[in-house]
């Protein structure tokens, strides 16, 4: 298998270790600008949430705390099961790695399954930002302004969202790495996309942990 | 009859290594893009002068006779928008920096040729979106797109433009990260970090601003599209938004995106007038160092654009008092440069003229931007003719002149040929005096009170726009002057040596034009930069 | 090898990691994820917003250090690491420093 790790050495390089340094060392900052990129976001999360807490904290509990955690946890096994086809590739066991990216691609089904299923319920209940959104607060006592309640759910929306976005686009990637393993592309010594996909689907996760209790768990449910 | 060709008996380089359109369509060399890179840009450049031109016009007289309010503030917009995201952000970095980078490090091509060359059509679609937007009748919002009269009340086409701007922010992002990379992991053996030379530092600041900043516009202006398109109310204080928080965002990326701007422009100088002098940089490491300050400090300034506009008076100091910080790195430059030059025996060529009047010309606009940086005075000159000026000596002054003096520097080793030496130094003259005539008599107007964006003004102020515009008119020419002369030099300008300037430097080392591979033998550099007393002993392989 | 460039910042060096290790930061984000959802359900107040965040970074080093391989990788990556939260942070901190303090002011007529 050496003899054809050659040849994935492209012509700029001197040897397989410049090539995958340079490989890693661009995924990271790739990473560092998807961590600004969803920064700005949070930026505008801690804003408004800042101005206006209770209309947060009222629209955070209209939320499905136990469908979030759930998701949570799916998540949280996808990351393992990509850990696991990392090191399955790194020890250059392709059949197990290509079970664990299956594995991965489900688990990320799911997770996005579950979330249709939330958005859903947020269209029925116009949840949703825009003309038909109406929003009645649990608590009589001390309402909160609707206006307020539409920018939690904005933000939920477009935060929610592009963190989906990224999810898709990892399950198209983990097709192609699949169909690449089948060919046994992949050997101990060069299996430098499955690395670097592995950073960035652990990124997405970490962006979730993050989502998960910002959104679903700023308020104490049980007052 | 079958002519047969002279290049037969040229040897190979990057420019006839390979023919046809195909071949640099497709084509993964740095050098290659560079070039795809410099038509483009000069392109977006010559439409975003033709407004300028039309702007300036306008201007010549107090009323609004050339047209009408509308129609004034698309032209200032799409002279803002294509300057910016579409001249000056890419021009020095992804034309002199991708050409070069590697040919000094003593590379064969970037980290990521195919990244490369996928971050050219990423920046030429934003320029098809951006065209597309003015066709359809351009916008109107100025170049910041200030909420909410960009998401709720402007008539024109911001999502087309915004949507530009942000497929165009990805092409910046991605040769930052390339250059990074690059700088990281493509240098020859022995070319150690204090060996760069300060172009290259210069470049890796830039680079660390556009990854930081660049996502950060992005998904600013997605927020803007999604407001704009759906009225979630993120920016609309009628519905509980924060317009302010839009200027957050914006300045976060657009304050360090002017040094984005100016620090390729700097690292262009240094080695310009280091090759003039014939000597090593006064103080290399602070030259390098100041070009990372400058990217760090530059991330805490922003809330000087804000300081009108209702932002809290505490931040206000604070961002005051850290806009102070930029001038120590900036300052430092200035003073290095004018120690190197300082007993040398200065050659006047076409760049050293390019290089000396970037450092006038960047002091002024460096030390104006004191002025505005001072809460109390920029209260006075806020949104005048002032501020106008003052980024203009920073854009135009500093970025265009560097640009023009690192063409004029590496145009022998870009194409192969020697240019006119009288007109080019005639038209760097000519630039020099039409700019300061032009954006001189802007600081008066402004001080006086002069607002910026309107087309009719009070007939006092008439005198310094007509100066304005006259100067334009040279600055204007000027700039057509270098076009006509360098095309002119591509067929029939006496063919270039390897080295003409006597300068040193690895991209010296090689043929003009170099070699697709750059180098016939990875070079082993041995030698800090600029060892011109010991040049000789410089060798390559 | 001879012509790599002498660099100080290596992150190839191939490090496996144990598969326990694996297990046992996966076993640590379940459990903190079930410990975060629970304590929502508890009044701490003000509290509860950063019992969850604390958890939260904690959830997230815990995926970076060992899922990542921050943990054995080079210099250079831990700094690119850092650079993008403590960019992050100037954003957070220099922004609310203006919506933060907009209120400390007494204008007249509001």
């Amino acid at each position: 298998m050496a003899s054809h790790a050659v040849t994935d050495l492209r012509h700029h390089f001197e040897n397989h270790d410049q090539q995958k340094d340079a490989s890693t060392l661009g995924m990271w900052i790739f990473l560092v600008t998807e961590i600004m990129f969803f920064g700005g976001l949070f930026l505008a999360y801690i804003a408004y949430r800042t101005a206006y807490p209770d209309a947060f904290g009222a629209a955070s509990n209209t939320l499905n705390i136990p469908l979030g955690a759930v998701n949570t946890a799916v998540l949280i096994c996808s990351s393992l099961t990509m850990a696991m086809a990392v090191h399955s590739a790194a020890i250059g066991k392709n059949k197990l790695l290509i079970t664990f990216l299956i594995a991965t691609l489900v688990l990320g089904g799911v997770f996005l399954g579950v979330k249709a299923y939330e958005y859903h319920d947020k269209f029925v209940e116009h949840h949703v930002p825009g003309p038909n959104f109406d929003f009645k607060s649990e608590d009589a006592k001390h309402p909160v302004d609707p206006h307020n309640a539409s920018l939690y759910f904005a933000l939920y929306f477009a935060m929610t969202g592009l963190h989906a976005s990224h999810m898709i686009i990892g399950a198209v990637i983990i097709v192609v790495l699949i169909r690449m393993a089948a060919k046994n592309r992949f050997t101990p010594e060069w299996h430098t996309p499955i690395e670097l996909f592995g950073l960035y689907w652990h990124f997405v996760d970490i962006v979730w942990i993050f989502l998960f209790p910002l959104l679903y768990l700023i308020d104490p449910k049980n007052k | 009859m079958i002519t047969a060709t002279p290049t037969q008996h040229e040897p190979k380089n990057y420019i006839n290594s390979d023919y046809g359109i195909k071949s640099w369509l497709l084509t993964q060399d740095h050098k290659r893009i560079a070039i795809l890179y410099l038509i483009v840009v000069t392109a977006f450049f010559f439409l975003g002068g033709l407004f300028a031109v039309l702007i300036r016009i306008e201007l010549a007289t107090p009323a609004g006779d050339l047209v009408d309010s509308n129609v004034y503030n698309k032209l200032f917009t799409m002279h803002g928008i294509i300057m910016v995201f579409f001249f000056l952000i890419p021009s020095i970095p992804a034309i002199l920096g991708n050409f070069l980078i590697p040919l000094m490090i003593g590379a064969k091509d970037l980290a990521f040729p195919k990244i490369n060359l996928l971050s050219w059509y990423i920046y030429v679609a934003g320029g098809v979106f951006t065209l597309y937007a003015l066709m359809r009748g351009g916008v109107d919002t100025g170049w910041t797109f200030y909420t909410p009269f960009s998401t709720s009340y402007s008539n024109s086409y911001v999502i087309a433009t915004g949507l530009g701007i942000f497929i165009n922010g990805f092409s910046a992002i991605l040769t930052g990260l390339n250059f990074i990379v690059t700088i990281h992991r493509m240098r020859a053996p022995g070319m150690t970090w204090f060996r760069l030379p300060l172009f290259v530092w210069a470049h890796y600041a830039t680079s660390m601003i556009q990854v930081l900043g660049t996502p950060v516009i992005a998904v600013t202006l997605l927020l803007l599209i999604l407001e704009r398109g759906l009225h979630i109310g993120i920016f609309d204080p009628a519905l509980g938004g924060d317009p302010v928080l839009y200027q957050h965002l914006f300045w976060f990326y657009s304050h360090p995106a002017v040094y984005i701007m100016i620090l390729p422009a700097m690292g262009v100088v240094s080695e310009i007038i280091s090759c003039f002098c014939k000597k090593a940089p006064f103080g290399y490491s602070f030259i390098a160092f100041s070009s990372i300050a400058i990217a760090v400090f530059g991330f805490l300034v922003w809330g000087h654009h804000l300081f009108v506009s209702s932002q809290s008076v505490y931040a206000g100091m604070v961002f005051s008092m850290l806009s102070y910080l930029v001038a120590i790195p900036s300052a430092i430059k200035v003073f290095n440069w004018t120690s190197t030059m300082y007993k040398a025996s200065v050659e006047m060529s076409t760049p050293m003229l390019y290089a000396i009047g970037f450092i006038g010309l960047f002091t002024i606009g460096g030390l104006t931007g004191l002025f505005v940086a001072a809460l109390g005075i920029d209260v006075h000159v806020t949104d005048t003719y002032f501020v106008v000026a003052h980024f203009h000596y920073i854009m135009v002054g500093g970025a265009i002149m560097g640009f023009l003096g690192g063409i004029h520097f590496w145009w022998p080793k870009i194409t192969g040929r020697m240019y006119a030496d009288t007109w080019s130094k005639l038209s760097a003259i000519i630039i020099f005096v039409g700019f300061n005539l032009t954006f001189f008599p802007q600081f008066i107007l402004g001080y006086l009170g002069m607002p910026r964006r309107y087309h009719v003004y009070p007939p006092e102020f008439q005198v310094f726009n007509v100066l304005s515009s006259a100067g334009a008119s040279i600055l204007g020419f000027g700039y057509l002057l270098p076009f006509c002369y360098l095309l002119y030099s591509l067929k029939f300008g006496p063919k270039a040596p390897a080295n003409p300037w006597g300068a040193v430097g690895l991209e010296w080392q090689t043929s003009s034009p170099p070699i697709s591979e750059n180098f016939e033998v990875t070079p082993v550099v041995t030698q800090d930069a600029y060892q011109y007393s010991t040049r000789e002993e410089v060798k390559v392989g | 090898m001879a012509n790599h460039p002498p660099e100080t910042e290596h992150s190839t060096t191939h490090h496996i990691v144990p598969t326990r290790v694996y297990y046992g930061v996966f076993a640590a984000l379940l459990v903190l994820t079930g410990v975060t959802t629970w304590i929502a359900y508890i009044d701490l107040g003000r509290f509860n917003i950063y019992v969850a965040l604390t958890i939260a970074v904690i959830k997230a080093s815990l995926v970076m250090l060992f899922f990542m391989h921050v943990r054995y990788s080079s210099k250079l990556t831990k700094v690119i690491v850092a650079s993008g939260v403590f960019w992050l942070m100037i954003m957070f901190l220099m922004t609310m420093s203006d919506l933060a303090t907009r209120g400390w002011m007494r204008v007249p007529g509001r």
